[in-house]
């Protein structure tokens, strides 16, 4: 019996002394620590009482811009996606058709160039626009980048949804239909509570990268966090401006990673064994 | 001056568009093919930090792709384009006070589209790195090959194999950010065509030439990568 615990398998012993991975680890470790005081250090020697008094504000106006533009769209495009994704599913040729061709072009072309067209391109068509009362809508620089925004991810989140069902065995669907549910029943009771489970990481990833993409909408004259920060920069040529705004994001994206790490951790427990 | 017709305006000479716009796609897939190789090269190396049995090391490449895939990628072209040319100007000023730095604007974002790829594409060949077996390397040592040998001969090989289609994405969403450079005013795509727009009042129609300059650029690499793709699975048939 002891010579078999003797053989239980080690993990490997850790390596001692300085070998060449250890050198080159340490020094890239130093390397960032270096770059990071740099950049505290710069912050401090840098810092301007009459810059953070006049900007802050402003940035913290912008955050909420930042934050409304990604809330609104995200609710807009997930509510748009529901129609896409059953397109996508259907077997009718000429709608399965129609939300693939939505699905690619829209995730097909860079989405600065979607708020392009919407921004700017939209402005060919101002006679018409105004006859339908439209324009009053398309003027503002913030409406067109939610709606860009909102087709965009419209797009994403039909393609999230989609995989999502199909990744739910079709048994389910059967068994369900074997106990008299009707389909409506079926998807609500049965498939959309283990599709979703499924799909909480692919959605938290596209929020992540609608925080993220917001900052193009600074381009387009609206003045959420990016938009600020480049105002602040061009009245002050100071590169702090995009340092705090940089810092800002950068926290933003950790605290949102981490926050779906945790619901994914508790929304899959019984997964676990 | 008299109305234009949208055939003129979208021919190629002097009065058209078509060939600015043609000169700016020209850019554009050149940007992208010139950052692809640095992007591969870094995430690669990053990839291997990341599962390195060195706690230092894993610690360095981690900090690499939380900042790079955490930060807007619009910011790091903007802080990379801006605060640079000031460090430089710092750094060269104790040897030559009258020097002035510029950043060109293709160079700035060839660096930083590298950086914000190398993150995605490293992301991508660590899950490559573990779907290989530890069997794999152990029958490298076994046959007498060197640690490098190893790597470059039997791992890479597979290795590619396994992060194709990953690395299909990252290709994909590369071309795609290739059109914010044109905010730090490099003549590609988008900045071209929006330079025919403001000039010619038809936003509509050159900014969705510039919508179906990428929409082209997609489908032919999807084209292109599954050519690739078939090829690398007949090699894989033939053994």
């Amino acid at each position: 019996m002891s010579a078999t615990a003797i053989l239980v398998e080690r993990p490997p012993p850790r390596a001692r002394g300085w070998p060449r991975r250890r050198i080159v680890g340490y020094a890239l470790v130093c390397l960032w620590i270096a770059f990071g005081l740099g950049i505290v250090s710069y912050l401090v020697f840098a810092w301007n009482a009459a810059f953070f008094a006049k900007y802050a504000p402003a940035y913290l106006q912008g955050l909420g811009v930042t934050l409304s533009l990604v809330a609104i769209s995200m609710v807009v495009g997930a509510v748009m996606s529901v129609p896409v994704a059953y397109g996508r599913m259907s077997r009718n040729r000429i709608l399965s058709g129609l939300a693939y061709c939505y699905v690619y072009f829209f995730r097909g072309t860079p989405l600065l160039v979607q708020t392009f067209l919407v921004y700017y391109g939209l402005g060919s068509f101002r006679p018409e626009l105004q006859t339908i009362g439209l324009w009053d809508f398309f003027k503002d620089a913030f409406n067109c980048g939610v709606f860009a925004f909102a087709l965009n991810t419209a797009a994403y989140q039909a393609e999230i949804l989609r995989g999502a069902i199909e990744s739910v065995p079709k048994g389910q669907w059967e068994g369900a239909a074997s106990l008299g549910l009707h389909k409506l029943q079926t998807l609500r009771k049965i498939i959309l509570p283990q599709a979703l489970v499924v799909a909480l990481r692919p959605y938290g990833n596209e929020l992540i990268l609608m925080v993220k993409a917001s900052a193009i909408v600074a381009i387009i004259t609206v003045y959420d966090l990016m938009g600020n920060a480049k105002l602040a920069f061009a009245n002050s040529f100071d590169v702090q401006a995009y340092i705090w705004v940089a810092l800002v994001y950068l926290v933003m994206v950790e605290l949102l990673r981490h926050a779906i790490e945790w619901i994914e951790r508790r929304i899959t427990i019984h997964l676990k064994r | 001056m008299p109305a234009q017709s949208i055939w003129t305006l979208l021919s190629w000479g002097p009065d058209g568009w078509s060939d600015d716009i043609a000169y700016g796609v020209v850019v554009t897939v050149l940007l992208a093919l010139a950052t692809l190789p640095i992007g591969l090269t870094i995430g690669f190396f990053i990839a291997l930090g990341k599962q390195s049995e060195e706690p230092s090391l894993r610690l360095a490449a981690n900090i690499y792709t939380t900042v790079f895939r955490g930060l807007p990628e619009l910011v790091t072209l903007f802080l990379f384009f801006f605060g640079v040319p000031i460090l430089l100007q710092h750094l060269i000023r104790y040897f030559r006070p009258e020097a002035t730095i510029d950043v060109n604007s293709f160079i700035a974002g060839m660096i930083v589209l590298s950086l914000i790829f190398s993150s995605y594409a490293s992301e991508v060949f660590l899950s490559a790195f573990r779907a290989i077996p530890k069997g794999q390397y152990e029958g490298g040592y076994a046959i007498g090959l060197s640690y490098g040998q190893t790597m470059r001969l039997v791992i890479l090989p597979q290795l590619l194999r396994i992060a194709f289609p990953g690395l299909e994405n990252c290709w994909l969403s590369l071309l795609k950010d290739t059109s914010l450079v044109s905010v730090v005013g490099l003549a590609e795509t988008l900045r071209n065509a929006g330079v025919a727009a403001r000039v010619t009042k038809h936003s509509f129609l050159f900014y969705g030439v510039a919508a179906l300059v990428f929409l082209a650029l997609a489908v032919v690499s999807s084209f292109a990568t599954s050519a690739i793709l078939r090829s690398l699975g007949k090699r894989e048939a033939q053994r």
